[in-house]
């Protein structure tokens, strides 16, 4: 076991997304359209759309109502990191097969790589940075970092929220159970192993 | 991804008339619905779908299952598979649709896709989803990849010289062998289509897979009655256990009494250009013992026709092998 309590890391500090972006935002300077930084006042960044056919996306993430006028073309996954700068939600294969974009639509998990966010008017939507925060963790959160639910950890915001959407849904009590229920989350480094033991952790209340 | 006008229909009549401009029907069309996403999107962001409307047909009002007096089961254009798959209803009368609903997919896509939505699943040939390969479904005249390229997935009956793509879905296996009926609304009115006369044989025009017209929108599905007495079940076999396209699965739907065999519908997908149903291999069920030579024999008569390709020529015996195993399974259901 290691000496600290693994949902209580310690303290916040610029992590390597914000150096990234700072220098990125300061590269580019001039390209005005680049979606930079905002997530101090979280408004969604504009883009430029062509005339005729800019759609309005109005839905609630995690439990904050957002507005935009936006590219119809744009996929919730792609609203949710490129205008909302919440960049827990992954894109993997971006075709549905991964799983690494999984999200909750109305407490339902979805893949939001293959919905239009402007089809959400009026939806809520909530991501992995609506579950829990370092020192807040969900119980799924903090199971999976128990069980080393990862490894690279490329998949693990979209294996969590399967995970929890799992506990509210049809599902018999086996490990084979869990598996088949999972099978929509890719996890190419092979935890799976770990992720069914943190689950399972969970559902058993232990 | 091509540029499309994204517009939100609020009521069935709304939606037709806005789909009623489109140049061809549903799949491939200039005008599309949308529902789940899970096709159209995907195959959007491959070209290969290249809408320039999208109709959201997300909030009309066809999200319901009812059962009327008389038995019959209503399902709405627009109900998830995940909610059909658990319904109680369709778990306790019709197991063979909720199980072969829960073995499409993922857990994600089935709280996303819908019955309509599914009917008209396309192909997961993969010269069809790529935009730079001959393909006569997607592209008519171009040519097909697929014979005599990789077509180890592809399908045994049905095919034509223009097109050997399968029909990759699992629900709609199901709703064949339980007789389901389509209800189409469109420009011109309403109307009804048997699941056996709605989807097309490839012939000279695969890019044509349904009986849908420009501006035709699937409000509904119905189901009678299961017969009395009867069991149902869904087999699937693939190449892995969980989310993966069928090679071969089998539904059937059986009555047996007093040792013989007194109804008995069954289709097959993964093997056919459209879910699969041969009633001359029923007919030589009925009156039968339910016993392993019997089911062998209609296996053998499901696939006569069988017509494999360069890769494929294994699905003949698996197809056969998973259809009497089916038919073994479900007689022996209590």
């Amino acid at each position: 076991m290691t000496d600290h309590d693994p949902s209580k890391p310690g303290k916040a500090g610029p992590d390597r997304r914000t150096i990234l972006q700072t220098i990125g935002a300061a590269g580019i300077a001039t390209a005005t359209n680049w979606p930079t930084q905002s997530k101090a006042d979280m408004t969604p960044t504009q883009t430029t759309v062509s005339p005729g056919f800019a759609v309005d996306a109005k839905l609630t993430i995690n439990g904050r109502p957002y507005s935009a006028t936006i590219d119809p073309r744009t996929t919730l996954l792609d609203f949710l990191r490129e205008h909302v700068h919440l960049t827990g939600t992954k894109k993997g294969c971006d075709h549905g097969q991964c799983g690494a974009c999984t999200v909750h639509v109305d407490g339902r998990r979805v893949n939001s790589c293959l919905t239009f966010a402007a089809a959400l008017t009026g939806r809520e939507v909530t991501t992995i940075e609506g579950l829990g925060e370092p020192g807040n963790l969900h119980p799924m959160q903090a199971a999976f970092v128990e069980h080393d639910g990862y490894q690279c950890g490329y998949c693990t915001s979209g294996q969590i929220m399967s995970a929890v959407a799992l506990m509210k849904e049809p599902c018999g009590p086996s490990d084979a159970d869990v598996r088949e229920l999972m099978s929509g989350n890719i996890c190419r480094c092979g935890a799976y192993q770990n992720i069914v033991a943190a689950i399972q952790q969970v559902r058993q209340g232990t | 991804m091509h540029q499309f006008q994204l517009r939100r229909a609020d009521d069935v009549d709304a939606a037709i008339k806005a789909a009623s401009a489109a140049q061809t029907a549903q799949q491939g069309a200039d005008i599309r619905f949308l529902a789940g996403g899970t096709t159209l999107i995907d195959l959007m962001k491959l070209n290969v779908e290249t809408p320039q409307q999208i109709i959201d047909i997300n909030h009309l009002p066809l999200n319901k299952i009812e059962v009327s007096p008389d038995g019959v089961l209503k399902i709405g254009a627009t109900v998830r598979n995940a909610d059909l798959a658990h319904d109680e209803r369709v778990a306790r009368d019709y197991p063979v649709l909720s199980q072969a609903l829960l073995s499409g997919a993922s857990a994600q896509l089935r709280n996303m896709a819908t019955t309509a939505g599914n009917l008209l699943q396309r192909t997961r040939c993969v010269y069809f989803r790529d935009e730079h390969m001959a393909c006569n479904k997607r592209n008519p005249g171009s040519g097909c990849g697929a014979i005599n390229g990789f077509n180890r997935t592809l399908a045994i009956l049905g095919t034509s010289d223009q097109c050997i793509a399968s029909n990759p879905s699992d629900m709609n296996v199901a709703l064949m062998a339980l007789d389901a009926t389509i209800h189409i609304r469109g420009p011109k009115g309403e109307r009804d289509v048997p699941i056996a006369e709605f989807f097309l044989l490839p012939g000279n025009t695969p890019n044509k897979e349904t009986v849908m017209q420009p501006g035709e929108l699937i409000t509904h599905v119905t189901l009678p009655a299961p017969p009395k007495g009867s069991r149902s079940l869904y087999l699937k076999l693939r190449d892995r256990v969980s989310y993966e396209f069928a090679l071969a699965s089998a539904a059937v739907v059986m009555t047996v009494a007093n040792g013989k065999i007194e109804t008995a519908q069954f289709a097959m997908g993964g093997v056919g250009t459209r879910p699969w149903r041969n009633a001359d291999a029923e007919k030589m069920l009925v009156g039968k013992a339910p016993d392993k030579e019997a089911f062998r024999a209609a296996a053998e008569a499901f696939l006569k026709d069988a017509k494999p390709q360069s890769q494929n020529g294994f699905k003949v015996e698996l197809a056969k092998r998973c259809l009497v195993h089916t038919l073994d399974a479900a007689a022996k259901l209590a």
